[in-house]
């Protein structure tokens, strides 16, 4: 860190963590379209949750007024965050807890491991958390011979099977029933080899591993759902109990939060706590939601730690439009509703946050480095027809912050590649198998090169580079002529 | 003396970010400024606290939700329902808080082991069942707020891990909607809200009761019908 950094929005560094994938996403998105179970398990469950979500939406005749409240309360948490930070700071200091900054991903896990030796312990319980998936904090701390065990069920899915998350919500979404069981059959110790596939007995085969577990951890961490800058109250939002028992049952609980989590104040929460779990789980409320400030004498942990995440978020931050990006709340309707992410599942998008939001969040955060920066291609995963901003309980306009991030895109590179033609018809190719095929024509032959090889002619907003680099006079076909023509020819 | 680096890393931190959200702050300002918030949606709800509508909802989403909910008309009632609940599940043992009134518990034949000294989490996962008071409830989602500063409550710890959670609550203490509910709540104390024994929806996006939270939950009413 150099002394002239000092105080410029800066943008997460690409070698702790997992923002950013190995591979563009129409490379990752073309693989997983192949694979036709992944297919049919996310179909089937986001299906399930959109049918569920519009009939729980609907009870609730206030509905947009909440949304609207929502979008607001969170611009104007942006246009104040560092004031506020200070003043969630000094909240949960008077309160007995002790706050950590962190400008990046090494520092947080850095923190995270310091606290956890500190306290004397080489294993720790966690909570479900986006953030410390963010900066890699189980992988830093097992450098550091510190054992995380995940605690919910899903995330406990993919820790045992070795796999990235999903999805926000259920980050195992790309696994059906089955596959969890033989995940279990292979990797729980002391599983009972009888177990089926039924939900209910799979669920109490984790309870039954992670229950000891609970009851002597000494160390929990967490993230948090929303952080109250008046009173200094952290809510984590849940649905098995994992999280009590992190959040209780051990001496020292640490919690690492995005900065954009704070809301001015608790009585905000009146408005997220409807508008979350409707969106999220489509349940009138999750089974449980948890709040505490500090430390209470005699009542849970006795240290409690939270580390302020900046990683990237001051670049997000510092873009007009692209902030709203940090207004999200991880309910992942965006994701459960998007043709394209139904398609191509969460782990083409390379970063842990998929979906409509995390193709214009992951750039943001990463900064992008060029035309072959996997995250450069993110904002073309999108057919841009408006269900995430539909379903969006805070109202994030997404199919904009695409446009405007396919725009940054473009203005990292000076001309075109192949890769910026494959990610635009990509995204409208997802939609269906057949349109894929057409669209991969595209890939292979290269219709927009002309014979000297040079892109002549692109379609918004490869159309940005013809117009302002007086390129050589367009082809008479426009894109969606030429889309209109070729689509139907063949299969 | 990673104990003094770090103390040194972090203090440089915290002004680093602060100085970085700041340029943020102002280089992203929207041009037109924020907006004040709309606050237009319901403040209160449709039922009145308390009523016998209000609680007729809360029964139906708290079953909705898959509790069992038991109705009395007054407080001589409870510690009825109490044994009943307790002997249904076949508890012999349950966990108090310290100001669980005793009035709750006069028929309760199960063994109560008072939190006080404070059970270890050990004798906790001994114990059949938990029963509590609330703080507030929810109609509108089914939900009830365990305050752990509240007497007749607890802490935290008591309601998770026994396996069976019975709480009382008052009619008087049932509000329509959530913003009603946070107006009576205290956020310097330890809340947890509950709607529903646990659950996850974590294999196929179905929900599925009972995971690490107590997997039984009853709840006695009390108040007019
Ligand atoms: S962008 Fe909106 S819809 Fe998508 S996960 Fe975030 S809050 Fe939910």
């Amino acid at each position: 860190m150099t002394s002239t950094d000092l105080g410029m929005p800066t943008v997460a560094p690409d070698d702790v963590g997992f923002l950013r994938g190995t591979e563009s996403f129409p490379v990752a998105a073309h693989r997983a379209l192949a694979d036709t179970q992944l297919r049919r398990n996310l179909g089937h469950a986001t299906r399930t949750i959109r049918g569920k979500r519009a009939r729980v939406v609907a009870e609730v005749p206030d509905w947009e007024e909440l949304r609207r409240a929502g979008e607001a309360i969170k611009a104007d948490t942006m246009a104040r965050l560092p004031e506020l930070l200070e003043q969630l700071e000094e909240a949960v200091t008077a309160r007995g807890g002790v706050v950590h900054w962190a400008r990046d991903a090494g520092e947080a896990n850095a923190i995270v491991a310091s606290l956890v030796r500190e306290a004397g312990a080489d294993e720790v319980v966690k909570v479900k958390s986006i953030a410390t998936q963010e900066i890699g904090l189980n992988e830093a701390l097992a450098e550091q011979g510190i054992t995380a065990t995940e605690t919910d069920l899903a995330e406990l899915i993919v820790q045992l099977s070795d796999d990235r998350p999903s999805h926000f919500l259920v980050p195992a979404i790309h696994r059906n029933r089955s596959e969890i069981r033989d995940i279990f059959l292979r990797a729980l110790p002391g599983v009972d080899p009888d177990l089926t596939d039924e939900p209910r007995r799979l669920a109490m085969a984790a309870r039954a591993h992670l229950r000891r577990k609970f009851l002597s951890a000494r160390v929990g961490i967490s993230g948090a759902n929303f952080a109250a800058a008046d009173t200094g109250t952290i809510s984590v939002v849940e649905s098995e109990g994992n999280g009590r028992m992190c959040l209780t049952l051990p001496d020292t609980l640490i919690t690492v939060m995005g900065v954009e989590k704070v809301v001015p104040r608790w009585s905000d929460m009146e408005v997220f706590l409807q508008l979350l779990p409707r969106s999220s789980t489509a349940e009138r409320m999750n089974p449980y939601t948890s709040t505490w400030s500090g430390v209470t004498p005699g009542d849970g942990p006795q240290a409690f730690h939270l580390v302020l995440l900046d990683n990237g978020r001051s670049n997000v931050l510092a873009d007009e439009q692209g902030r709203a990006a940090l207004h999200c709340i991880r309910c992942s309707a965006c994701l459960n509703v998007c043709p394209v992410y139904e398609r191509a599942g969460g782990h083409a998008y390379g970063s842990v946050y998929p979906g409509p939001i995390g193709a214009v969040l992951s750039p943001q955060l990463t900064g992008i480095s060029g035309p072959d920066d996997p995250n450069a291609s993110l904002p073309y995963a999108s057919s841009l027809c408006g269900a995430c901003f539909d379903a969006c309980p805070v109202r994030i306009d997404i199919p904009n912050l695409l446009v405007q991030q396919r725009a940054a895109s473009i203005a990292s590179h000076r001309t075109p590649t192949a890769q910026d033609v494959a990610m635009r018809t990509v995204a409208a190719a997802m939609v269906s198998p057949a349109r894929f095929r057409a669209a991969e024509r595209v890939l292979g032959l290269g219709r927009f090169a002309g014979r000297s090889g040079r892109i002549r002619f692109l379609p918004y907003p490869g159309s940005q580079w013809t117009s302002a680099r007086d390129m050589p006079t367009p082809p008479p076909e426009t894109f969606r002529q030429w889309w209109k023509r070729t689509r139907g020819a063949g299969s | 003396m990673v104990e003094a680096d770090a103390g040194r890393w972090v203090v440089t931190a915290r002004e680093e970010v602060l100085a970085r959200l700041r340029a943020a702050r102002d280089a992203g300002a929207p041009r037109g400024g924020v907006p004040p918030t709309p606050r237009e949606y319901r403040r209160s709800g449709t039922l009145a606290p308390g009523s016998v509508e209000v609680v007729g909802r809360l029964t139906e989403t708290l079953t909705d939700y898959k509790a069992t909910v038991y109705r009395v008309a007054d407080e001589d009632d409870v510690s009825a329902a109490v044994a009943r609940v307790l002997e249904d599940a076949g508890a012999t043992t349950f966990v108090a808080p310290p100001g669980l009134p005793a009035r709750w518990l006069g028929e309760v034949t199960a063994r109560v082991r008072p939190d006080e000294p404070p059970l270890s989490v050990a004798r906790l996962d001994e114990v059949d069942a938990v029963v509590t008071g609330a703080a507030v409830a929810i109609a509108d989602t089914g939900t009830f707020v365990l305050d752990a500063s509240a007497p007749d409550q607890g802490r935290r710890a008591i309601s998770l891990v026994p396996d069976h959670h019975v709480c009382v609550i008052r009619a008087a203490d049932v509000v329509s909607s959530v913003p009603e509910a946070l107006a009576r709540l205290d956020p310097s104390h330890p809340l947890t809200f509950v709607s529903g024994p646990s659950a996850t929806s974590d294999i196929e996006l179905d929900r599925v009761e009972g995971v690490h939270g107590p997997r039984r939950l009853d709840v006695v009413l009390v108040g007019p019908m």
